[in-house]
């Protein structure tokens, strides 16, 4: 379904980020996944990759930092000949009551998840627009919409998301490059294993289908957002949550 | 020289005579969006070095030029 596409995902060593780079080289793109703290994971995702039959490789890079972001966008450019489907993957979290959330915990949450999207976008937007075609994918978080105790940091970043999804949808929409987002729920990943035991229990009863879902689950809609099936869809926040969050 | 070489760009683009662009001549009646004026703008730096910040509405050739012209 995405032969010969080459797709960046941005955290993408693990969790979330592991599974769409897996999900969307099952489908025949070519990968190149950015990281901040892992090489040994990066590189294991790409030899996973790499069995796939597609081209891999990593990059080490602070997406929150511009220049950084800038310079690694070049060199996948010279690499892989182009992109043609970005993943904002990357995400942290440091998560605290508002009044002990100090103010780099709110700055440093802000800049990867939220400036290190726009750093992305903004480098690889004149080469969509040029190219007339691409996808962009921004993996959101059902915080962002319904806002989550604990997370005035992450939940703000993540709804600043979607307004940056849907303005970059508008202004691309024109030469056929999409732009959406994908609002996971509970996903159990590294993230949410780090959550207490009880917060888990509270989180789930707030879960129709009363279970988390697998970082699979959101690859799976962002094969679907990468490929031709979904070339009319632009500007969308699609939750993944098992009903979570329906608005 | 600037009209000149922004000319060419332009019919890079869109199908249109580089002879026949002025300095009057309407970004809108080439049939460039704002985008495709950015594009442009930024093949010209590419091209010249220029570091051009687009900060105004552009509404004709004349206008790029001179926001080029004040870059420079």
């Amino acid at each position: 379904m995405l032969k010969g596409k080459t797709a960046v995902i941005t955290g993408g060593s693990r969790g979330i980020g592991r599974a769409v780079a897996l999900g969307l080289a099952r489908e025949g793109a070519q990968v190149a996944i950015l990281y901040s703290g892992d090489p040994a994971a990066a590189e294991q995702v790409c030899e996973e990759a790499r069995a796939m039959g597609v081209k891999a490789e990593h990059y080490r890079c602070d997406v929150s930092d511009f220049s950084a972001a800038k310079e690694t966008v070049r060199q996948i450019e010279g690499t892989f000949g182009g992109i043609d489907i970005l993943v904002n993957n990357a995400g942290i979290t440091r998560d605290k009551l508002v009044p002990q959330m100090k103010e780099e915990d709110f700055d440093r949450v802000l800049d990867v998840n939220l400036k290190g999207a726009f750093n992305m976008i903004r480098h690889t937007y004149m080469g969509f627009a040029k190219k007339r075609g691409g996808r962009i994918i921004n993996i959101s978080s059902v915080a962002g919409i319904m806002g989550n105790p604990g997370q005035a940091n992450y939940a703000a970043a993540k709804a600043g998301m979607l307004g940056l999804t849907k303005t970059v949808a508008r202004e691309l929409a024109g030469r056929n490059v999409t732009c959406n987002a994908i609002a996971p729920g509970f996903i159990d990943t590294a993230m949410t294993e780090a959550l207490p035991p009880e917060t888990v229990r509270q989180a789930l009863e707030s879960v129709p289908m009363k279970r988390m879902g697998r970082p699979e689950n959101i690859a799976h809609m962002a094969v679907f957002l990468a490929s031709e099936l979904a070339e009319y869809v632009t500007g969308q926040v699609i939750c993944v949550d098992g009903g979570m969050c329906m608005v | 020289m600037v009209l000149e070489k922004l000319s060419k760009l332009i019919a890079e683009h869109k199908d249109v005579d580089p002879a026949g662009i002025t300095l009057e001549t309407t970004l809108e009646s080439l049939g460039l969006d704002s985008l495709e004026v950015v594009e442009i703008i930024m093949e010209f730096e590419e091209e010249t070095g220029v570091a051009i910040e687009v900060n105004e509405k552009l509404k004709t050739v004349g206008d790029v030029v001179k926001l080029i012209g004040e870059c420079e």
